[in-house]
């Protein structure tokens, strides 16, 4: 009797489940780095409307492969992709939030944001190029400051991610030689340096490791509490991370006179620019089977435009400025639609 | 009148009987139809990878996602210079546990370390990660670090081992994690076919003369050789495959260096972190190959041990 009643009760719970994901979830997957935002967009999304989001942060290259495959509603990447490539696939992209990627330190006596560096010396520092601390070329940025003798530990992200895609490609725009030796990828082939797996690894490391640099998203900054650096922007100026420097980047890009959104905005032009700072972008089929679907993932993302700033500020990710998002919103009346040619979207 | 069963019941059995012994069938016919799966998908998933680089992919050192330049031998060395550090280490030691626990502990304390050993085999790996992380590394490099620098540092040769600065993680780290953690299997594995020795042949041994030591070394451990290099493979089979725990401390840097305290890498942790975030045709297919070289490092470890076991096995007969 009792593994009879069982198996009812199972068989009425998967009757359930499937009734409820049946009722027009939108799926995504993709990226890391913009998961948290996304999750609790999606958890106010549903109060305000009942529409539910299922997306899974399989990492970006997971998720141009799941969008293209059509497994999935939209596909998420920190790394736009260029023109060609999303002509190739029948693709569009659209920015969805802003953060920035922050050179971290652990020097004994040194508090966050009194190290200056330019862009160089970072480069420089990652390719081993300078060892010590105390190298003419740190010093002389920064008179004043007792630096140590000691070697410099250099420490990267060792999994895949955006993250260094923005960190390698900031570097391949200030140093020539970082351009011709490594490159910009979400994974390069480090010359020197440790890798720590994921922003909470490269954050560790840094705080064990003396004496060491790391590279972090913003939000690791806060959360963990470490050693930022004033960093020379394309203007000049030393600039800090924060709020305002990275969306100065933001508002600092000619987004009107790009192509399918495509711009990484590191070292854009700007007194109060932060050089490393990047979009993070969701990917859609221009031509959708079911339009009715499509529909429920623009409407989410255009409510999240609308009422999702806040949320994105409490977890230290910049919204996209609202004349930016109304390039984005007419894009979708241009580029998504169903199969017969209409417009899926109408811009407010 | 009681017991007899009539023609159909026997019928019944038969059927029964027959169907169940198709069923143990099907089921191991699953088994190796999965292998079989597993193998060629990983084939087929690594041949633009083998087409490009062809054998050089073995010797290369080069890993590089920019320029789609891969070579496996980094990821390779640090899978068994890891592995070898941690049977190394755990060997001794899972020997000198199963020992106590069956020749000379008092019975009181054998069960309540038997159980404690059993559950050290199940914490999840990614817990010995994290402690190896926050508080294993850490404490490395202040204490044993400089220890083993000052001491076999200066030793020719072997102090090239020892060479760098102390961070705390690198290959050595990620040995000695992995070395805990094949011990409670070893050790439990030993344990089982220790106390299967006949106790006779152990005191006629005993009763001869001999130490506690002799009657290990000459009886208990012939008998139950199988058994322990049956053991000693599983552990190195998990410290081969060991992913997590591995990824937090072994430093995750495709560069080959010649001292334990830099960073490495090994194939289960390289394709962790990179598998999310490989786009392109040939990264994904290089870290396919990666994980094809592991199950064939597996693959020849097991057939060595068989081997290995059968040559014991023959000389046994000529011997004696």
């Amino acid at each position: 009797m009792k593994p009879h009643c069982g198996l009812a009760l199972f068989t009425i719970a998967i009757l359930l489940v499937t009734r409820v994901t049946f009722a027009a979830d939108i799926t995504g997957a993709g990226a890391t780095f913009p998961y948290p935002i996304y999750a609790k967009w999606a958890n106010a999304y549903k109060k305000a409307t009942g529409t539910r989001l299922n997306y899974q942060s399989i990492g970006s290259g997971g998720g141009i492969k799941q969008v293209k495959a059509r497994t999935v509603d939209f596909g998420a990447s920190d790394k736009p992709l260029s023109p060609e490539e999303l002509q190739k696939s029948g693709l569009t992209q659209f920015p969805t939030v802003i953060g920035g990627v922050v050179p971290v330190i652990n020097l004994d006596g040194i508090k966050a944001g009194q190290i200056r560096l330019t862009g160089t010396v970072l480069a420089d520092i990652f390719l081993g190029k300078i060892k010590r601390w105390n190298d003419p070329a740190i010093v002389s940025l920064n008179n004043g400051f007792e630096l140590p003798a000691s070697n410099i530990t250099v420490v990267h992200r060792a999994d895949g991610s955006g993250t260094t895609f923005l960190f390698t490609d900031y570097l391949s725009k200030v140093s020539p030689e970082w351009k011709q030796r490594i490159g910009s990828d979400a994974s390069v082939a480090w010359p020197i340096g440790t890798g720590g797996k994921g922003n909470e690894g490269v954050a560790n490391f840094v705080k064990q490791i003396k004496n060491s640099i790391g590279y972090v998203e913003a939000a690791y900054v806060k959360q963990s509490k470490m050693n930022y650096i004033q960093l020379q922007n394309h203007d000049g100026a030393y600039v800090i991370p924060a709020e305002e420097s990275f969306s100065a980047a933001a508002t600092n890009t000619q987004w009107d006179k790009s192509t399918d959104f495509y711009e990484i905005l590191t070292n854009k032009p700007g007194q109060n620019s932060w050089p490393i700072t990047g979009a993070t972008f969701v990917l859609m089929h221009k031509s959708q089977m079911n339009p009715a679907q499509a529909a429920e993932v623009l409407k989410f993302f255009a409510w999240a435009y609308a009422q999702g700033d806040e949320m994105a500020l409490e977890l230290d990710y910049i919204p996209m400025p609202d004349d930016i998002v109304k390039l984005i919103e007419d894009s979708w009346q241009a580029n998504i639609q169903s199969k017969d040619g209409h417009a899926i979207y109408t811009a407010r | 009148m009681s017991k007899v069963h009539s023609a159909a019941k026997l019928k019944r059995q038969l059927l029964f009987d027959r169907v169940f012994r198709k069923t143990t069938w099907l089921f191991t016919l699953i088994v190796f139809t999965l292998l079989a799966a597993l193998i060629g998908s990983l084939i087929i998933g690594s041949m633009p990878a083998i087409k490009t680089f062809g054998f050089d992919f073995l010797l290369n050192a080069e890993w590089n996602p920019v320029t789609e330049q891969f070579g496996a031998l980094v990821p390779i060395t640090g899978t068994l210079i890891t592995s070898i550090i941690a049977l190394s280490i755990g060997i001794p030691i899972s020997f000198g546990i199963a020992l106590f626990l069956t020749e000379l502990s008092p019975p009181w304390l054998r069960r309540t370390l038997g159980t404690a050993i059993e559950l050290l085999a199940g914490i999840p790996s990614i817990i010995y990660g994290m402690w190896g992380l926050f508080v294993f590394a850490p404490l490395f490099a202040e204490t044993l670090q400089p220890w083993l620098q000052d001491t076999l540092g200066h030793v020719p040769g072997i102090g090239l081992l020892f060479e760098g600065a102390f961070m705390g993680i690198g290959i050595l780290t990620a040995g000695i994690i992995l070395a805990i953690m094949v011990i409670p299997f070893i050790a439990a594995v030993m344990r089982d076919v220790f106390e299967i020795v006949p106790p006779m042949l152990k005191e006629s041994t005993y009763a001869l003369g001999a130490t506690t030591w002799e009657v290990i070394w000459y009886v208990v451990l012939p008998y139950t050789r199988t058994g322990v290099v049956g053991g000693i493979m599983l552990g190195f089979g998990r410290a081969l495959g060991e992913t997590m725990a591995v990824t937090f401390v072994i430093g995750n840097a495709h560069q080959l260096h010649a001292s334990l305290f830099m960073p490495g890498n090994s194939i289960a942790s390289a394709l962790a972190n990179e598998f999310t975030e490989a786009d392109g045709e040939l990264y994904t297919s290089a870290l396919i190959e990666l994980g094809l070289i592991l199950f064939l490092i597996t693959f020849i470890v097991l057939a060595c041990s068989k081997v290995l076991l059968m040559q014991l096995k023959k000389r046994e007969g000529s011997t004696s």
